[in-house]
């Protein structure tokens, strides 16, 4: 029984261990070692010093913030309107459809959509407004980006809401409460665990993006993804790029400790 | 008489095709305890739906204090439901439940305090205000749901099958707890329940429904002892319902045999159901009894014996009995004209009640 139970973990440890805690300790282990291949804790101090690294920090927080919360501003409306229709997992297909399609393919399609001579730009001349420069702006990167994380934003809230039961609405409503009292009173908050997954779904993504900071971005958004690509591949300086690494994995950390469910203390009416 | 504070006129309710309620009559007065009683899938929790406006009616006015409320939103009702899932809100705590709709309402926090404690001594659960909604049981949950739609001090108070997910035992318990909250607060409550027993215990008034349409309307003692046709008596406690024809006023043939009853007012040899309710019938000798029976089976009930036979003719009968008899025996069944109940076939609740009235007046003038 023991053994056949030790059995089913087999698979589960070896993914777990070749490529989960492997590569992260190979990481970390990387990060220790200057281009030339000694022990060093110079990669840290470089990080931490230059101002350089922590700038790229900052703009990679900042922009996988800004892309978040575009993302679920659009998302949260977008996934209670689904849940409200007749043929909803029909609608919720629809949606999921791009994620099935090649990251790089959409990419190259909105390069051909945004650059100069391109459809969107066509538009804006037939229109009046004139040629303008679409592709290579932070705009554009935070357009693309943001479509591109929306399916998964959009899953898990569809899913919480979804699951709500609509006798917590009628509660609501039969006690008094109005349509946005409802819902900034129960069904927001008896949402938040589907909310709090979706930020994690794109958070923790957004803040290591490079691609698309290259191919839409233009290189003028430079976070910590794009810092890791050109260590490894153009500078071979495989330490700084684990550095950098280990920064994003320990902010990956602190994300999801802050999104993640934890026992609530509360507070109550009367304890105020 | 009390005022009317809910009245339904003429209520359809369709969904597509289906026609849920098929046109529902009734008024409910101020301060008492209404039970509508009916299988599953009736319609019961349709209707209070409706009273607390979560559901539109198809057609048909609601009205509420003489005014139609149709188009009035649930939550300007002043009506309050205890949902049969209790529907408490699992972010929220005991004390934040209750306060709920008096924080929709901003009333000052320290009269929230005050009415939030009242509430919850109301329902026996002091000193529960700091639980989570997950670390109490199913019953003090219940209370919970009671408390919190109470604190609005609502006029009506709507409770869908509130019992039924609670054990035998705390079920009985809040039986005696509500109708006693009920008589002390003396709020207007519309029960639901599928249970009869529980209809009987608690009512001042049942609606008898079944398949979209109320059956029958009236007291527990009166629905018990005069069921308008075979469903309400069926429904309504144990019986034994057989055939026959009235051979004329206060005469019924049944069983082969002819009988006196307490019944009127029907057209002579007129086909009808007779009832007897199988505590109403008494075993004895052969020779002293009215009818005489085959025993069937017989099962030991604690209190008495059931016993099941066959007359002559073959109606099967049941029989609660205090003496014990033997498989095979023939024995007699006694009983009084009061316990024969004669039912016509198809006869409306009018009709019904307006023949009552006709020779019940006759014999309160004899
Ligand atoms: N939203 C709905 N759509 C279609 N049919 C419904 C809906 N709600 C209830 N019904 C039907 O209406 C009938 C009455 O339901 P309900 O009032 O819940 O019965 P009860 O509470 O007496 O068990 C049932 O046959 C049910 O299937
Ligand atoms: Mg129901």
């Amino acid at each position: 029984m023991k053994q056949s139970k030790a059995f089913y973990y087999i698979p589960y440890g070896l993914w777990i261990g070749l490529f989960v805690i492997a590569p992260v300790v190979l990481i970390v282990y990387q990060s220790f070692f200057s281009v030339s291949g000694h022990f060093t804790l110079g990669n840290y101090a470089n990080y931490f010093h230059s101002g350089v690294y922590l700038k790229m920090t900052f703009n990679s927080v900042w922009y996988a913030f800004l892309i978040t919360a575009l993302t679920l501003l659009i998302s949260y409306p977008t996934a209670y309107l689904l849940n409200q229709l007749r043929h909803k997992q029909l609608w919720l297909l629809l949606i999921i459809l791009p994620t099935w399609i090649n990251l790089l393919l959409k990419t190259y399609a909105f390069i051909g959509l945004l650059s100069r001579g391109g459809s969107v730009d066509n538009f804006l001349s037939i229109v009046g407004i004139g040629p303008k420069q679409l592709l290579f702006t932070d705009a554009s990167f935070l357009f693309v980006a943001t479509y591109i994380e929306i399916p998964f934003m959009i899953l898990p809230i569809y899913n919480a809401i979804a699951e709500l039961s609509p006798s917590y609405v009628n509660a609501s409503r039969d006690l008094g409460a109005s349509s946005w009292q409802t819902f900034s009173r129960v069904i927001f908050p008896l949402t938040l665990d589907g909310v709090k997954s979706g930020v994690q779904a794109v958070f923790i993504p957004s803040l290591s993006l490079f691609m698309i900071t290259r191919l839409i971005g233009g290189n003028r958004v430079i976070t910590l993804g794009t810092a890791i690509e050109q260590h490894f591949l153009v500078t071979q300086n495989w330490g700084m790029g684990s550095t950098i690494g280990v920064v994003l994995i320990v902010a990956m950390l602190i994300t999801m400790l802050l999104t993640g469910e934890r026992r609530k203390k509360r507070r109550t009416n009367h304890a105020k | 008489m009390a005022k009317t504070i809910i009245e339904f006129q003429d209520i359809v309710k369709e969904y597509g095709d289906t026609k849920v309620l098929k046109g529902i009559n009734f008024e409910i007065e101020q301060g008492k305890f209404y039970t509508l009683l009916g299988p599953s899938g009736c319609g019961k929790t349709t209707i209070l739906r409706i009273i607390a406006g979560f559901t539109d009616a198809t057609r048909g006015n609601v009205m509420f204090d003489g005014k139609k409320i149709n188009n009035v939103p649930a939550n300007k009702r002043k009506v309050n439901t205890v949902f049969q899932d209790y529907a408490l809100f699992p972010h929220l705590n005991v004390f934040d439940n209750v306060a709920f709709p008096l924080n929709l309402r901003k009333v000052p926090k320290k009269e929230i305090r005050t009415k939030v404690l009242d509430a919850l001594r109301m329902v026996q659960l002091s000193g529960f205000e700091e639980r989570e909604i997950s670390e109490i049981s199913g019953g003090q949950q219940q209370r919970v749901a009671i408390a919190r739609a109470l604190v609005n001090e609502p006029d009506v108070l709507l409770l869908d099958e509130p019992l039924s997910a609670l054990d035998m035992k705390l079920r009985k318990e809040m039986q005696y707890e509500l109708r006693a909250l009920q008589q002390r607060l003396g709020i207007t409550f519309i029960f639901v329940t599928h249970d009869q027993e529980e209809a009987l215990a608690m009512s001042d008034e049942i609606f008898v429904m079944n398949a979209g349409q109320i059956l029958q309307t009236g007291s527990p003692v009166d629905i018990y002892d005069e069921p308008i046709n075979h469903f309400v008596a069926d429904f309504i406690g144990e019986s034994n319902i057989v055939r026959g024809h009235m051979v004329a006023d206060y005469r019924v043939a049944f069983a082969g045999k002819e009988f006196d009853c307490v019944d009127a007012g029907m057209r002579q040899n007129e086909p009808v159901e007779v009832v007897i309710r199988p505590e109403d019938l008494d075993i004895t000798t052969v020779e002293k009894g009215a009818l005489t029976i085959t025993v069937d089976t017989q099962l030991f009930r604690g209190v008495f014996f059931e016993i099941t036979g066959h007359d002559d003719t073959g109606n099967m009968w049941r029989i609660q009995s205090i003496h014990s008899t033997e498989v095979g025996a023939k024995v007699g069944a006694y009983f009084d004209p009061e316990d024969i109940h004669v039912m016509r076939f198809n006869e409306s609740e009018e009709d019904f009640d307006a023949r009552l009235e006709t020779y019940e007046g006759e014999d309160s003038d004899r």
